[in-house]
């Protein structure tokens, strides 16, 4: 990384004390712990590292986790566009409590999340019972973490939508009703194609998320191998065996997958953001 | 604002989304929390009070606060310091370095707790060093706090590079011309203007270090009366089937979460009537 | 004289924003800074103040050499376009500011400081808003705040950026007399840039016209006006017809037709452009003379006591303007639609190489 002099002269102070503390700071705790993880993995060897990241048990839980994340994401699409929707759109007695609450998510510990929703959905919980009654098990099976996963990304899709939908002119629609469309004609044309990418990426962050999360779902998996185990808990399971090197290998997939996520996102964003100013 | 106006108004479209919205957000979002403490204070008051006087629990709550009391001020100090570099200066690697600080919140936590486990755990490279030298980072506090550092670090600088943006220099230039030192001009005139967005990343960076479970679950080792903070304690009291207690600390948490959310709701309340105000005068 | 530029040069990566800069700035004058977005004159006016560093060339305040003095030392009041009050201060704090930040051997005492920012308070007539906060003002009046704590640190020179480009028509109007008004009271030595040539001409001592980083033109608002030094200037304060002229042996012709009065290099043939203002052009209803050229009447407006036409002619590209005295026009029974003839007052002619000359006179 060239960190260089600032391009121009500045008046204003503080360039090489901030910079000093932001290199600093960044080098410490961002930076120093992955070389840790990145000569206990090259002393594995290749061949003992694809062993490890191929395993049966380590590649179900890959799939469990991808498509837990997917649905829970796809479900955040729907329910954070509406709510982002009538956030901006209607005025009604209660919607500063319900903007409030979409952020709880956010501010309740992933383990409190956990508990509650696992005892909250186990067959003796307000909630378990109820699907029960459809033949659906939620706590202690991929559903439970589907729900886990959908709880606690909840604000990302709708905290990107919502600036998005506030900015959009309402100018807009109302000239392409002048012009005789229909409301379905008006969301689909002109609505949407502007809040598109702020949707994509809120679900995108939403996914990034769900990959990750850890607290949440132990509590409501079951942790069944090959069944309900997600891939942050196989680090964790091997870690309780000691095997450190196993552990860093699936670590080390997890971290570049979510690094080229955020990475993608990132640039994705870049990209709308200039298209939207223009520049 | 006006509302009225756009699609979607039609009485019935507005009553069905409106009535989706707030059931499907009582149901799935607000009913855990009421849960939660209506467990924890099903088996009564005297029940409650006396599980959080058990020692344990005492002593997950001191190691909770310890750890957010030297938080804070660490990532304070990073986020200004950040804020300050990105936003007043341009320089090469100006977009890098704020990926960079998105990384805590892209990464797993189990994933961060891992990283500073192999780094400063006895295999490490410094941990071996500093076992030589009797010094123990992690299955002890100080590990708690590197990795809650590690986790929290980009809530104060998400908050102020926004609003410094925004904001734009002209206020500091101003300042400059003034005569004031460069000193002078950031106690005076910058940090006044951003103080709410610096409140709001400290309640944040707070909750979150308060609450955090996957990363500090790999490098504490949860041992009880040592290195459980209250987050770790939820867990532990559920795994030993002592639901009610485990109730009894994750209310706690909980209602950390709803003062955290009031204090955000109060901040931003604040900072819309201060636009609207600006905007009638102006 | 209290300002002097020598040599001045900067750039934004490719961009030329100040391009070999050289000018003095009399004392006690009010100098406008004109020119089009882009032309570098706020880059200009900044490296002044020394809020930006220039690349080569040296700033002289009243003969001594400010290049390497610090912004916060080298005493000038600035005035930011978008006002730059400290939002959280009230307008007496943010009027105090200045002067609170001394060190503290130089710091004016309580009292004292009372008393300076209560004077320059009544100098803008805002005393009465003392105990506001900016937000609480309009544009007009965070405008003379602004430009209040600029004047109570005394500043040796006083900046102002677009001071009145935030501003709706009719505030700047009053403003910029105001502002006349008030310079002529304190006489300190004062530069602002604009982009508005009525705003410059009507408030300034001397016009300044930049351009793509380089100096067009300097002189009075009379001077600029009746004898603008090249095309670029004429185009740009605007309000003016262009025709394709030639010039041969010291006459200057457009579509054939002799040109007789007005200015045109004498000793030099070729191709150019004749410019005429509108209120230049007469309309005839009958050709007197082979100095006219024919036209077409397209429109007819009558504004107050002035008509406006615009009008098709052969060696224009664009409509030609012209106005005309109400009293002189009606006589002529001119319709829309009308063929009538032009003459051309007062033009001047720029050859195709002189055009957009590097640096004006």
């Amino acid at each position: 990384m060239a960190f260089a002099i600032p391009i121009r002269k500045r008046v204003l102070p503080g360039f090489g004390l901030s910079l000093g503390i932001s290199l600093f700071f960044v080098s410490l705790v961002l930076l120093l712990p992955v070389t840790g993880l990145v000569m206990q993995t090259a002393d594995m060897g290749w061949g003992r590292f694809w062993q490890v990241v191929t395993d049966p048990r380590v590649v179900a839980s890959y799939k469990v986790t991808l498509t837990a994340a997917l649905i829970a994401s796809l479900f955040n699409g729907v329910f954070g566009l509406l709510m982002a929707w009538i956030l901006v759109r209607y005025d009604f007695w209660g919607k500063r409590l319900l903007d409030g609450l979409v952020d709880l998510p956010f501010a309740l510990p992933t383990a409190v999340a956990g508990i509650a929703l696992s005892a909250l959905y186990a067959q003796s919980g307000w909630y378990g019972g109820f699907f029960e009654f459809f033949g659906v098990q939620v706590a202690y099976t991929p559903v439970g973490i589907m729900v886990a996963m959908a709880f606690t990304s909840v604000p990302f899709v709708v905290r990107t939508v919502q600036p998005v939908l506030e900015d959009l002119p309402l100018e807009d629609e109302e000239a392409a009703s002048t012009l005789g469309a229909s409301g379905s004609q008006i969301f689909r044309r002109i609505v949407l194609p502007a809040i598109w990418p702020a949707w994509v990426t809120g679900m995108a962050l939403a996914f990034t998320r769900s990959l990750g999360e850890f607290g949440a779902i132990i509590f409501i998996a079951g942790n069944m191998p090959y069944v309900s185990e997600v891939t942050s808990l196989m680090i964790f399971v091997r870690l309780q065996e000691y095997d450190y090197a196993a552990a860093s290998a699936i670590a080390a997939v997890i971290l570049l997958a979510s690094l080229t996520l955020l990475l993608s996102i990132n640039i994705w964003q870049a990209r709308f953001l200039r298209r939207l100013h223009g520049r | 604002m006006q509302h009225s106006r756009g699609i979607g108004q039609t009485p019935w479209v507005r009553l069905t989304l409106i009535s989706v919205g707030v059931v499907f957000s009582v149901l799935f979002l607000l009913a855990p929390v009421v849960f939660i403490f209506q467990r924890a204070l099903e088996s009564g008051v005297g029940f409650y009070v006396q599980t959080l006087l058990d020692p344990y629990t005492r002593h997950a709550i001191m190691l909770t606060l310890l750890v957010a009391v030297v938080t804070i001020p660490v990532n304070l100090i990073f986020g200004v310091a950040l804020a300050w570099l990105v936003t007043r200066f341009e320089f090469t690697g100006r977009k890098v370095l704020m990926t960079l600080i998105d990384i805590p919140f892209a990464v797993s936590p189990v994933v961060a707790g891992l990283l500073y486990l192999l780094l400063y755990g006895n295999q490490g490279w410094i941990g071996s060093w500093l076992d030589d030298r009797d010094i123990q980072l992690m299955f002890a506090w100080p590990g708690l706090i590197m990795v809650t550092i590690f986790v929290t670090c980009p809530f104060v600088a998400r908050e102020l590079i926004p609003l410094m943006q925004q904001q734009g220099t002209s206020e500091e230039e101003a300042g400059l011309t003034l005569g004031a030192s460069g000193w002078q001009v950031f106690r005076h005139i910058t940090l006044p203007n951003v103080r709410w967005a610096l409140l709001y990343g400290v309640i944040l960076t707070n909750a979150r270090a308060m609450g955090e479970f996957g990363a500090v679950s790999v490098i504490s080792g949860s041992i009880r009366g040592q290195t459980n903070t209250l987050a770790l304690h939820v867990e532990l009291l559920a795994q030993d089937f002592n639901i009610v207690a485990a109730f009894v600390s994750a209310s706690l948490l909980a209602f950390l979460a709803l003062v955290t959310l009031v204090a955000k709701s109060l901040i931003e309340w604040r900072e819309t009537r201060r636009q609207q105000q600006e905007e009638q005068t102006a | 004289m209290s300002i002097e530029i020598r040599d001045v040069n900067k750039r934004f990566g490719d961009f030329v924003a100040v391009d070999n800069m050289n000018l003095s700035i009399g004392e006690g004058e009010l100098t406008a800074l004109l020119g089009p977005s882009g032309s570098g004159k706020t880059t200009l006016l900044r490296i002044i103040a020394g809020l930006e560093q220039q690349d080569s060339g040296r700033i002289h305040f009243y003969g001594e050499d400010t290049t390497d003095v610090h912004v916060s030392d080298r005493g000038v009041g600035f005035v930011f376009q978008h006002y730059a009050l400290f939002r959280h201060m009230t307008v007496f704090e943010n009027v105090a500011f200045g002067l609170t930040v001394k060190p503290r051997k130089e710091r004016p005492s309580k009292e004292e400081i009372r008393e300076r920012v209560m004077k320059v308070l009544k100098l803008v007539q805002l005393d009465w808003t003392a105990k506001r906060y900016p937000s609480q003002l309009s544009g007009g009046q965070r405008q003379r705040i602004a430009l209040a704590r600029a004047l109570v640190i005394e500043p040796k020179v006083l900046l102002l950026d677009e001071p009145f480009g935030a501003l709706d028509t009719k505030v700047r109007t009053e403003l910029r007399r105001w502002l006349r008004r008030l310079h002529d009271e304190i006489h300190v030595t004062s530069v602002f840039v604009t982009h508005d040539q009525e705003e410059a001409l009507e408030v300034s001592d001397r016009v300044v016209i930049m351009n793509q980083g380089r100096l067009e033109q300097q002189g009075t608002p009379e001077d600029i006006y009746d004898h603008p030094a090249n095309a670029f200037v004429f185009d740009f304060l605007g309000n003016v017809n262009q025709f394709r002229a030639q010039v041969q042996q010291g006459q200057a012709r457009v579509e054939g037709h002799a040109l007789t009065q007005g200015s045109w290099p004498k000793d030099r043939n070729g191709e150019g452009l004749a410019y005429v203002r509108p209120y230049e052009v007469d309309v005839l209803k009958q050709p007197e003379g082979d100095d006219l050229l024919p036209a077409t009447v397209e429109l007819i407006s009558i504004i107050g006591p002035t008509v406006r036409l615009e009008l098709t002619a052969p060696g224009s590209e664009h409509l030609v303007h012209a106005e005309v005295p109400k009293s002189r026009f009606r006589p002529l029974g001119i319709q829309q639609g009308d063929q009538v003839w032009l003459r051309l007052n007062n033009s001047r002619v720029f050859l195709a190489g002189d055009v957009l000359p590097p640096v004006g006179s």
